[in-house]
């Protein structure tokens, strides 16, 4: 008779079922699915040749333009270096075998928006891309999580890499938010409380009647940010809403495969005895629209809050730490964030870019116009987001409240593109990071939510969203 | 060239004391559409160590006379937070950076310095109250890394033992290639596989 398995997390069985062997230094983990774009392969790609390797699995690697992409209309790509990467990427791409949304693909997008969308993420799978954003996947509860391009030619040569088994963490977020609060804000609150290291060497399982309620676009919202806490991967345990959102999907299994997916993926959650390294717990109720004032996540606050006062912190590198930030931000000590200007407004990202946020969005938008002094831009996830938007005539909306409507991509979120804020510029974006020169050089960033952003450019300044809803 | 071959390295130490320094900062985006490993010292650090105009200011730490000729940082906590770029260990190992000392490192950042000969030395917060202490203060704040004893040493000063497992050590001073050995784990990667595909067959590989 075999012993009764050992409570195990959810995390916990991802782990075991990915473990092909262990090593002195760690484990050697299996990777089911590996996303790739124009900047994170082509050195991995050179590596690879270099040394006569070939890519071992191409089919299981998926691959798609978004970082360095012109979000223009058009897209004449004016920067020859990002040229270059589009077109060594489409070539190693064929060359390797390695499947591609093409540039006129009307499957393109930024890959966290792109693979989810087709139903190539899935739970249960190991998925890892050259970008720190993979954690977003873990909203199916397959294990997502971002390498490093040494790495990323690693998986290309033997589909499988070493690592050291992460502790976990549950983070419960129980109790209802109230309209125009969503996952964005339980994320930046959830930072704010443990901070951008809160996470470091964790997987965060997140768990919690609000957790249940978020969308499926909310869970991939909260798993997104789950980086900003430092957490290299965060996971929602799939249910049913997680089968209903994928089933049909084009890359999704089908017929008999599908039902015996479902059931695999039944299995996929933690036993109620298991135990975590660590718990975490907020009570969500009357949560306030969240926004950053500073240059990290965690410089997170409720919109009627005031900006830090750093005469009030006693440990010097903290006090120097604030008043740093606040100097970069253009923010006095204790200043309230209601009422800041803004110059720009971006709605987009891996964080904030599908359809539900941009239909959150428009609904303040919707018979409002942006005030004259900002320049707002909204920048779908997706070509399929863009057309499922504009089917919806979401397009007119932002049109009419005079944002511009783009072509998809990661855009002002990196700026590795042509759009990016100029020195001293302040914008309200739903992107993901605050970091100094993120948007640009000298860009100053206040991150928050879709309707939060919409709300700040009709007002021209940071505003409660709740107050145009 | 494997710049831990013998196993120690002495040099000049310089304190970066901030809390998370994240990858943005160590190098911006302007940089990434680099092709190439190599080459990127010059993108080190780039907003922190140039004005508005663009013009070297030479306040930053690495900047200053005395630690221009740094090759350990001595950092804050959760150092190279945020994006996942491995130009960030290039930059700093192309710049003569051979390790860093701090209270702890962000996850991906960990991984890719290890995979390019950048030590990452961990200490706990007292200790790395000390080793602020000494580099901050020392006229010449020399510190020396030994692997074999796992100890950052400030010669004649103090001495703080760090945690490295010998795999990893063994690594470090071989310089080994990560893909080679995992090409020779394959006949185990093939049978995993197998029993993998016939548990969750859906978890193949899908063509576009």
């Amino acid at each position: 008779m075999q012993a009764p398995a050992a409570p195990a997390t959810l995390f916990d069985k991802l782990w075991t079922a990915h473990e092909v062997k262990r090593l002195e230094e760690g484990s050697v983990i299996y990777i089911d699915r590996h996303l790739v774009n124009e900047a994170c392969t082509p050195i991995a790609f050179e590596g690879l040749r270099q040394r006569g390797r070939a890519v071992r699995n191409p089919a299981q690697a998926l691959g798609t333009f978004d970082h360095v992409v012109s979000t223009v209309p058009g897209r004449d790509n004016p920067d020859p270096d990002a040229a270059t990467m589009v077109r060594l990427f489409e070539e190693n791409c064929q060359a390797t075998g390695i499947p591609r949304f093409a540039m006129e693909d009307e499957r393109r997008g930024i890959v966290h928006v792109v693979g989810p969308e087709q139903g190539w993420t899935l739970p249960g799978a190991t998925i890892v891309c050259g970008d720190s954003h993979t954690s977003t996947h873990g909203a199916f509860g397959a294990w997502g999580f971002g390498i490093g391009i040494s790495q990323v030619e690693q998986v290309l040569a033997t589909q499988t890499l070493v690592l050291q088994r992460p502790r976990t963490m549950r983070v419960a977020l129980e109790g209802r938010t109230g309209p125009g609060v969503g996952a964005k804000d339980l994320a930046l609150a959830l930072i704010a409380r443990i901070g951008a290291a809160g996470g470091r060497g964790h997987v965060i399982e997140f768990a919690g009647s609000a957790v249940r309620a978020l969308s499926m676009e909310g869970r991939m919202t909260l798993c997104n940010m789950a980086i900003e806490a430092g957490a290299r991967s965060g996971l929602v345990a799939p249910d049913e809403a997680t089968f209903a959102w994928l089933e049909g999907r084009p890359m999704a299994p089908q017929g008999e495969l599908w039902r015996q997916a479902v059931a695999h993926w039944r299995t996929l959650h933690s036993d109620s005895e298991a135990s975590f390294d660590r718990e975490v717990r907020l009570q969500v109720d009357g949560l306030a629209p969240q926004v950053s004032w500073g240059t990290s996540p965690e410089h997170s606050v409720a919109i009627d809050a005031r900006t830090p006062d750093p005469a009030r912190e006693p440990d010097e590198r903290s006090r120097q730490a604030l008043e740093r930030a606040l100097g970069y931000m253009g923010l006095d000590p204790a200043q309230p964030l209601q009422g800041v200007a803004v110059d720009k407004v971006f709605i987009g990202s891996c964080t904030n870019g599908r359809l539900e946020d941009l239909q959150a969005a428009a609904q303040v938008l919707r018979g409002r116009r942006i005030d004259d002094r900002v320049h707002a831009l909204v920048v779908p996830g997706s070509a399929v987001v863009r057309r499922q938007a504009e089917a919806l005539g979401l397009d007119r909306v932002f049109r009419d409240a005079g944002f511009e409507w783009r072509e998809p991509g990661c855009s002002m979120c990196l700026s590795m593109n042509d759009d990016r804020l100029g020195r001293g510029e302040r914008c309200a974006s739903t992107s993901n990071r605050n970091f100094e020169g993120r948007q640009g050089p000298g860009g100053r960033t206040h991150l928050l939510s879709p309707v939060m952003a919409a709300a700040a450019a009709v007002a021209g300044h940071l505003c409660d969203a709740r107050e145009y809803l | 060239m494997n710049a831990w071959s013998t196993g120690t390295h002495e040099g000049l130490a310089a304190p970066l004391p901030a809390a998370n320094i994240d990858t943005d900062q160590v190098i911006p985006q302007l940089f990434l559409k680099s092709l190439s490993r190599r080459g990127l010292g010059t993108g080190l650090f780039h907003g922190l160590r140039h004005d508005a105009d663009g013009r070297r200011h030479g306040r930053f730490v690495l900047d200053q006379p005395r630690y221009q000729a740094a090759s350990i940082l001595v950092a804050g906590p959760n150092f190279g937070c945020g994006s996942a770029r491995e130009h960030a260990p290039w930059a700093l190992v192309d710049h003569g950076i051979r390790c860093i000392v701090a209270e702890s490192f962000a996850d991906i950042f960990l991984a890719n310095a290890l995979h390019n000969g950048l030590l990452p030395v961990v200490l706990p917060g007292a200790a790395m109250a000390e080793v602020f202490a000494y580099v901050e203060g020392a006229p010449e704040p020399r510190l020396r890394v030994d692997l074999h004893e796992c100890l950052l040493v400030a010669p004649g000063v103090a001495a703080w033992p760090f945690a490295l497992d010998a795999a990893g050590r063994e690594r470090l001073v071989r310089g080994d290639d990560a893909i080679a050995a995992l090409q020779a784990l394959e006949a185990e990667v093939r049978d995993f596989e197998l029993r993998h595909w016939s548990i969750q067959p859906w978890l193949k590989g899908v063509p576009a």
